[in-house]
């Protein structure tokens, strides 16, 4: 693109934000904050100005926030036009028009696509209209979530105890509610952080009166006369009396709007470059179309440029700033999407974070403290290098592991580190259900600490 | 006054909750909690836990007055 016509986006272009959401607010925030000056529209399917979904699994379900007052803090005015309340409902590659539900078009020269995801409903429709069924994504979902668990019900049931079901059984138990949590895998958490890991999730869950069912998944939900659940049916035949059923079988992508449109958009996200710009269906990138936050699927660079999908909070942020950045700059002032997975999750009174990608790893070293003691770092490997870090209540050393895998440490962990213990010697395998893992790739190492400055350096494969 | 912290920056230092009780809790030994939408009378304390994050977690808008009317302008 010439100087001159960049200079006129810059001054008077049209960039509109589908997704009113995390990543569509920072997105909008950076763009008036690197000087874009043309029409901003920012729409959103959801009624609300942008709001904060964390809290609505911890604070909101504790009682110490209500959960339709989370509304994000703004970073500076951001002069849009709010479309709030209406959906997109297609989009025009070719005449750069996105359509709305209430019939009009808006036209753009930009688009950033942030439409995130939503809760995976229970599969079988007539059930999950139970009155008692429940899911947890929005802010009307919490509200809801919360006046039943108020109303003191005589047991709560999750289904799945991925990180936000584990939320909910944690701040059910602290509320003084019996809750019952199932789990298709062997623990919770398996998926995210793998076995080894899991059964302490599990130990956690359990010792704080959970009761926790593994190796099994729920068959069906059974309803009274009048319509409201009553029961929970398992795959090893038991029956479980709940009034009130958490789903939290994970999400759903949204990027039905998007169908036919021409961009590699599917169930799975929608696909983008390193630079945030959307792939069409043919795998060209396009240049005028971009994506950010919990849609978006984009390769990194530190782990072999595989696709990742992150539904991270941080992710969101930062990916929504590269993007704003990439959408009114050219060339070699654009900036690759780099940054370091992170995610915190707070349950049973235990603060639990990790960086990088640990369902990668093969291998897990608990490098401090100890799995008994529920305080405790660990560190994954994949073919010989720091690939992920967690910590349970040890937060403190996180950074230093990300420097590690930032680097390309080796793996295992060669230096001593303070508080290991005997258990914390030898490497075992992390235990994640399903390790499809590409063997062969580039490696490639990040140096440099500020986003700005990151520069890759790469290695041939020694493979 | 709309709030929220960035917890993946967050140390858990436990200055905030100190600072604004009311607000900010730890939970456990280094879990935080708040609440994203305090009363009007927290907002100095609100400010002196933003000023006092070592690691600058805390994003808050409207801590001054003419942040609180650029607020209630922008909700519709
Ligand atoms: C209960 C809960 C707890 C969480 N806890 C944590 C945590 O502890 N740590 C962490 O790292 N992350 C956590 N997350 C994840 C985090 O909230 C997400 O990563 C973040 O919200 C992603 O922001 P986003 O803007 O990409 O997507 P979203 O927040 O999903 O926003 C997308 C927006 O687009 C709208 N939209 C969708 N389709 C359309 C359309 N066709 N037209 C117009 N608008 C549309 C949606 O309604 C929504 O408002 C949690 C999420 C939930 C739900
Ligand atoms: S002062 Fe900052 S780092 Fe400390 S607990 Fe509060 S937000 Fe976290």
């Amino acid at each position: 693109m010439s100087a001159d016509h960049l200079e006129r986006l810059r001054r008077e272009g049209r960039i509109v934000i589908v997704g009113a959401s995390l990543a569509g607010l920072r997105a909008a925030e950076t763009l008036r904050a690197e000087g874009f000056a043309g029409d901003l529209t920012l729409i959103g399917d959801e009624p609300h100005e942008p709001y904060d979904r964390p809290p609505l699994s911890k604070s909101a379900l504790l009682g110490m926030a209500s959960p339709l007052r989370t509304q994000l803090p703004r970073r500076r005015e951001i002069d849009a036009k709010w479309r709030l309340g209406v959906a997109a409902t297609g989009l025009d590659l070719a005449a750069k028009r996105v359509r709305l539900a209430d019939g009009d078009e808006v036209e753009y020269d930009r688009l950033l696509i942030a439409t995130g995801v939503r809760a995976r409903p229970w599969f079988k429709e007539e059930e999950a209209r139970l009155d008692g069924v429940c899911v947890l994504r929005t802010r009307e979902d919490a509200a809801d979530l919360v006046r039943r668990l108020r109303a003191g019900p005589r047991r709560v049931f999750v289904i799945g105890a991925g990180f936000a079901g584990s939320e909910v059984a944690s701040a059910c138990r602290e509320l003084g509610l019996p809750v019952s949590m199932a789990e298709r895998a062997g623990a919770p958490l398996v998926g995210a952080l793998g076995g080894v890991i899991g059964s302490v999730a599990a130990d956690l869950a359990t010792e704080h009166g959970v009761d926790l069912r593994t190796h099994v998944t729920v068959t069906a939900l059974e309803g009274d006369t009048v319509g409201r659940v009553r029961a929970v049916h398992l795959s090893d035949e038991s029956v479980v009396e709940a009034d009130v059923v958490v789903v939290s079988l994970g999400s759903l992508r949204n990027t039905e709007w998007l169908t036919g449109s021409g961009l590699g958009a599917g169930p799975r996200g929608v696909a983008c470059d390193a630079g945030c710009r959307a792939f069409d269906f043919r795998g060209i990138v396009t240049d005028d179309v971009f994506v950010a936050g919990d849609v978006a699927r984009s390769p990194h660079a530190l782990f072999g440029y595989q696709f990742l999908s992150l539904e991270h909070w941080g992710n969101a942020v930062a990916q929504a700033e590269t993007a704003a950045h990439n959408m009114i700059c050219d060339g070699a002032d654009r900036r690759p999407h780099l940054w370091m997975p992170a995610f915190w999750s707070s349950m049973f009174g235990v603060n639990i974070k990790s960086v990088g990608v640990p369902p990668m790893g093969e291998h897990l070293m608990i490098t401090q403290g100890s799995l008994a003691e529920r305080r405790f770092t660990g560190v994954y490997g994949h073919q010989g290098r720091v690939v992920a870090a967690v910590t349970f209540d040890n937060a403190r050393w996180l950074e230093f592991y990300q420097r590690q895998i930032e680097r390309g440490a080796p793996f295992p962990v060669e230096f001593p580190t303070l508080d290991r213990r005997p258990e914390g010697r030898q490497p075992v395998p992390a235990g994640f259900p399903d390790p499809s893992l590409p063997t062969h790739g580039p490696m490639v190492t990040l140096s440099g600490y500020s986003p700005a400055d990151q520069q890759l350096v790469f290695h041939p494969s020694r493979h | 006054m709309r709030l929220v912290v960035d917890l993946n920056k967050c140390q858990g230092y436990a200055q905030c909750a100190f600072l604004a009780p009311d607000v900010f809790a730890m939970h456990g030994e280094e879990s935080l909690l708040y609440d994203p939408r305090p009363e009007d009378e927290q907002r100095e304390r609100v400010a002196r836990a933003v000023a006092a994050c070592p690691v600058q977690a805390i994003t808050a808008d409207g801590l001054d007055r003419a942040g609180a009317s650029q607020e209630a302008s922008d909700v519709r």
